[in-house]
């Protein structure tokens, strides 16, 4: 039988706050345990949490920006289980009435733009961390993680694949990264993802039975994870087995998921209002404030650079993906304005050196101001782009110049007349028969003397030059 | 004349004016102490020596430097449920015996900015649940006008200490009467402050909604003269109120009740109550109308539901405000216990008294899928309409008085089998937690038996100052509150 895939997605986006959600101990990622808390956050008999005016405004923006509607009168909620990582024996959290409610994102999937539906999102505080076997004997807790502020935001079943859950992961990401409300690194676990996946038979409208899939810290294992369990639940319903209802784990080196807990063992967890919070009353003014100080977002930004600067689709979605990558080519293009050259080596190049170093643009080691003096050598003929292109990965390694680099390497282009007869003459003396087929009216064959010269000047000849020295003695 | 027996407001008078040391003062109230308190057993810690360092300090600096607030060298008791920065605070359960709290609650601060004295922290109902401090895991306390009889609950270490003259005035807290009703089985004033006008940080949740710490003292002065000291917003309790604190004090000149409308709701005459108890509020209520009050009847119709209302709210609360009672990271924990289910469930049965475990499980239950709405959503929606009730009286009158309990203290073991019983000592005081409003319960006779029996006066929220105007006109006119047990 054939199936398709329904799948949502829940999102803990960590919020770049200063402070917890609840109290004022910092939010700093790896410091030593436990050395980031007070009574609020270690839950002590007779602490109070008082609400971090910034996390509300946050997801405030967050929700302007996924389009929700935002709620004006929110309530904290209590939700009770106990666990050593949760100091109160529960965690603050929202669940009726979310901040933000009904919203949609846009994302480009392949070549087609799909619209997934964000059905909430709320705040709550994070947990600490349970630290097992280090040395001593028995487990210990981290708590400064504890209350740092999350967002958790929840999809409508709108998506039907791996590479669509990628491409809404990614475009929200990139949402979030643009207003600077979370730094949306996923092996630090400041950007958690949590899909959830049913089968059903095609043409068919009920869901089947969802499975929720954890322990998924990047975006290939977000692909790897989904594209697995399809397989595991196309195989189980084809044999006639049974879905169960259960939370699963991807097990990285296995690259397979495996049972965490059934819904057997669900928790209830008689969710009240926590009464030490009083309802947060949201001005209309203060929301509207916001929406109108959103920054430009990725989509919006898309269509500006297809506009303003001639850039192709392609291009333009490549690089407003990034906000970092995006405001380094806007950077480039103020002392350079060559659009197509800037995006071609942002995204070629520079891009390569970036994925194989896993070092992020906005800490590029080749600053915009270095990519663009590499670029101007070129167009003025300093160095052919070959040679420009060779010299990148030194650039990329080094504090260096671009002119320092050439200048070390010798490999200033050669534009002199005098010197470039001198290598064409050699050429067109070693190959007579190209020279007569040229002459025959073969105009091909042009290209292969031009690479000729190319190679024996090491790459340091000036193509335009040579081309047009060439002509001029082939002619004759 | 012995300094112990001196109210709190008397006491800062002569000390202010240089006539005692405040090493005087300690050293009279811990030979107070040291003679009645294996009677009374008031107190779960005492704080001698550091009482002690702290008076010699003070005076000390007073030599050089004569600056005083109105609470220094004041020597106080604090309910042990309010944390206090390096002294025990063990909310009289097993479960925190050994728990040192590294810091101090608000009101603990705010006393101790202005060099008060801590004698030492009081018994209480384990966890605050209870009406006769027979549910604390360390024994209970006495009633110093018979030794045979419960102080009251959950405050009653507090309102034995102050009826015992053990401190010049204590801290309580009152969740459905737990000020109020120790205060009138033990013929001391106790103060409920309306919810958010004292700060809750520090204050050992037992329900966070219904919550509120207040005096416990000799006479209506010195209650407005301690609740001065402790009112007004903490940025660290967002329940906390933001606005202004009259001045108690002042609110006490007027000493007549012309203009002032008070309420006298049947419902709380109705059956269960004791008739000495009726008797003397209705003598008191006479002497409300002579001091020139117009007294006129008022409905509260849903004052029969606040018992129930009050039970499922508040255990709600509790059962999630005590989960943090884990054995992981502070307090008790169960010895070896071989996976961290059993660590919690073992530390939990040995650590919590029966008590609680009911509440635990009441609340528990009362917020389970399935039965949410049915309990818990439905005790919310009558606990508006027991406000509404209180909001259509005070439409009418200024205060609303009542008797604070049904009957006068009882005897130990008498209830302890009936938690039902139990419960319904605090019949009278409920309603105005589930208001948020503020009361007082003050003397206002004795029984034959000789025990006290006490009138609460109810005000609108944040008015305060006119229920402490109105009781103590009532003070002024009765001699009540002078009468001291003699602790045999």
């Amino acid at each position: 039988m054939m199936f398709e895939a329904v799948i949502g997605v829940e999102v803990h986006a960590q919020l770049r706050t200063n402070s917890k959600m609840f109290c004022g101990c910092g939010t700093t990622f790896g410091l030593s345990a436990n050395s980031q808390t007070c009574p609020v956050c270690l839950g002590l008999p007779g602490s109070l949490p008082v609400i971090n005016r910034t996390a509300i405004e946050m997801a405030v923006r967050a929700g302007l920006a996924l389009n929700c509607m935002i709620t004006e009168n929110n309530r904290f909620a209590r939700k009770n289980y106990f666990y050593p990582d949760l100091p109160k024996g529960y965690q603050i959290s929202q669940y009726e009435d979310p901040i933000c409610q009904h919203g949609w994102i846009e994302v480009a999937v392949g070549t087609v733009t799909k619209r997934v539906r964000i059905r909430r999102a709320h705040l709550e505080e994070d947990a600490g961390k349970n630290v097992h076997g280090t040395g001593t004997a028995g487990s210990r807790v981290d708590l400064n993680r504890a209350g740092t502020p999350l967002l958790e935001i929840v999809t409508e079943p709108d998506m039907s694949s791996a590479d669509e859950v990628v491409a809404y992961l990614k475009g929200l990401r990139d949402v979030l990264m643009y207003l600077d409300v979370c730094d949306g690194n996923m092996e630090e676990g400041s950007f958690r993802c949590e899909p959830n996946l049913s089968l059903r038979p095609v043409g068919q409208r009920e869901f089947g039975t969802k499975v929720e899939l954890k322990n998924i810290n990047s975006f290939k294992y977000v692909n790897d994870a989904i594209e697995y369990e399809i397989k595991r639940q196309t195989k189980v319903l084809n044999e006639g087995g049974k879905i169960y209802q259960e939370t699963r784990l991807w097990n990285i080196d296995r690259g397979e998921t495996a049972v965490m807990r059934s819904k057997e063992e669900a928790h209830d967890y008689r969710y009240f209002p926590d009464p030490d919070l009083v309802p947060l009353q949201l001005n209309e003014d203060w929301i509207e404030g916001f929406r109108s100080s959103l920054p430009e977002l990725p989509a919006v930004r898309a269509r500006r650079l297809i506009t303003e600067y001639g850039l192709p689709e392609y291009d333009a979605g490549v690089i407003t993906a990034s906000k970092g990558m995006a405001d380094y080519f806007e950077t480039c293009l103020k002392q350079f304005n060559e659009p197509k050259t800037v995006s071609n080596w942002v995204m070629g190049e520079l891009t390569r050196e970036l994925n194989n170093s896993g070092i992020d643009i906005t800490a590029s080691p080749v600053s915009p101001e270095r990519l663009v003096d590499l670029l101007t050598m070129v167009d003025k003929g300093v160095i052919s782009l070959k040679v420009a292109r060779d010299i990148f990965p030194d650039l990329y390694r080094s504090d260096k110049t671009p002119q320092q680099i050439v200048q070390e390497k010798g490999l200033t282009q050669v534009s002199d007349e005098g010197a470039l007869e001198k290598i064409i003459d050699e050429v067109l003396g070693k190959n007579p028969m190209q020279v007569a087929q040229f002459r025959e009216g073969k105009q091909q064959v042009l290209g292969f003397l031009v690479g000729q010269v190319m190679k024996v000047s090491g790459g340091k000849a000036n193509p335009g030059k040579v081309n047009e020295l060439l002509k001029r003695k082939l002619v004759v | 004349m012995s300094l112990h027996k001196l109210g709190l407001v008397e006491l800062h008078k002569k000390f202010t004016a240089g006539e005692v040391t405040a090493t005087e003062i300690v050293r009279a109230y811990f030979l107070r102490i040291s003679q009645v308190e294996p009677k009374v057993k008031a107190f779960v810690t005492q704080t001698k020596d550091a009482a002690y360092q702290q008076a010699e300090e003070l005076d000390h600096k007073l030599k050089v430097w004569r600056k005083t607030h109105p609470l220094t060298g004041m020597p106080l008791a604090v309910k042990d449920n309010i944390c206090t920065d390096s002294v025990p605070t063990t909310c009289s359960s097993r479960m925190l015996q050994h728990f040192v709290p590294p810091y101090d609650a608000t009101v603990v601060s705010k006393l101790r900015s202005q060099e008060y004295i801590l004698v030492g922290k009081t018994n209480l109902d384990e966890f605050a649940m209870g009406s006769s401090t027979e549910n604390s895991a360390f024994g209970p306390s006495r009633n110093p006008w018979n030794l045979h009889c419960v102080p009251g609950g959950s405050s009653g270490g507090s309102a034995a200490a102050v009826a015992a003259e053990e401190c010049a005035a204590a801290l309580g807290s009152d969740t459905g009467g737990s000020i109020r009703q120790p205060a009138a089985f033990c013929g001391v004033v106790g103060v409920k402050p309306t919810y958010g006008r004292v700060s809750r940080y520090g204050l050992i949740a037992f329900a966070s909604s219904l919550d509120q710490i207040g005096p416990i003292t000799r006479s209506v002065p010195d209650a407005a003269f301690l609740l001065q000291a402790i009112a007004g917003h903490d940025p660290m309790d967002s329940t906390s109120v933001d606005r202004p604190v009259p001045d108690y004090m002042k609110a006490l000149q007027k000493r007549d009740l012309k203009n002032v409308r008070i309420g006298v709701p049947e419902e709380f005459f109705a059956e269960g109550i004791d008739p000495e108890v009726e008797q003397a509020v209705r003598a008191a209520i006479g002497e409300l109308k002579q001091l020139g009050a117009e007294v006129k009847e008022i409905r509260l119709p849903r004052t029969d539901a606040a018992v129930a209302v009050y039970y499922v709210i508040a255990t709600a609360e509790a059962s999630s405000n005590l989960a943090r009672f884990d054995g992981v990271k502070f307090g008790f924990r169960a010895k070896e216990t071989k996976d961290l289910l059993e660590l919690y469930m073992k530390t939990r049965q040995e650590g919590f008294g029966p008590e609680v475990k009911r509440r635990i499980m009441l609340g528990t239950y009362v917020l389970s899928a399935g039965y949410y709405d049915a309990y818990y959503g439905k005790a919310q929606a009558v606990r508006t309409l027991v406000c509404q009730d209180f909001d259509a009286a005070f439409k009418e009158v200024d205060l609303i008085v009542t008797p604070a309990t049904p009957t006068p203290a009882f005897k130990l073991g008498e209830k302890s089998e009936d938690p039902l019983q139990m419960y319904l000592s605090d019949i009278f005081t409920i309603s105005v937690n589930l208001a948020g409003l503020p009361a007082i319960a003050l003397p206002c006779g004795f029984s034959k038996a000789g025990l006290p029996i006490g009138l609460q006066l109810i005000g609108r929220a944040f008015e305060e100052d006119m229920m402490l105007r109105a009781a103590h006109a009532y003070e002024q006119s009765t001699a009540w509150h002078r009468q001291r047990p003699s602790i045999r």
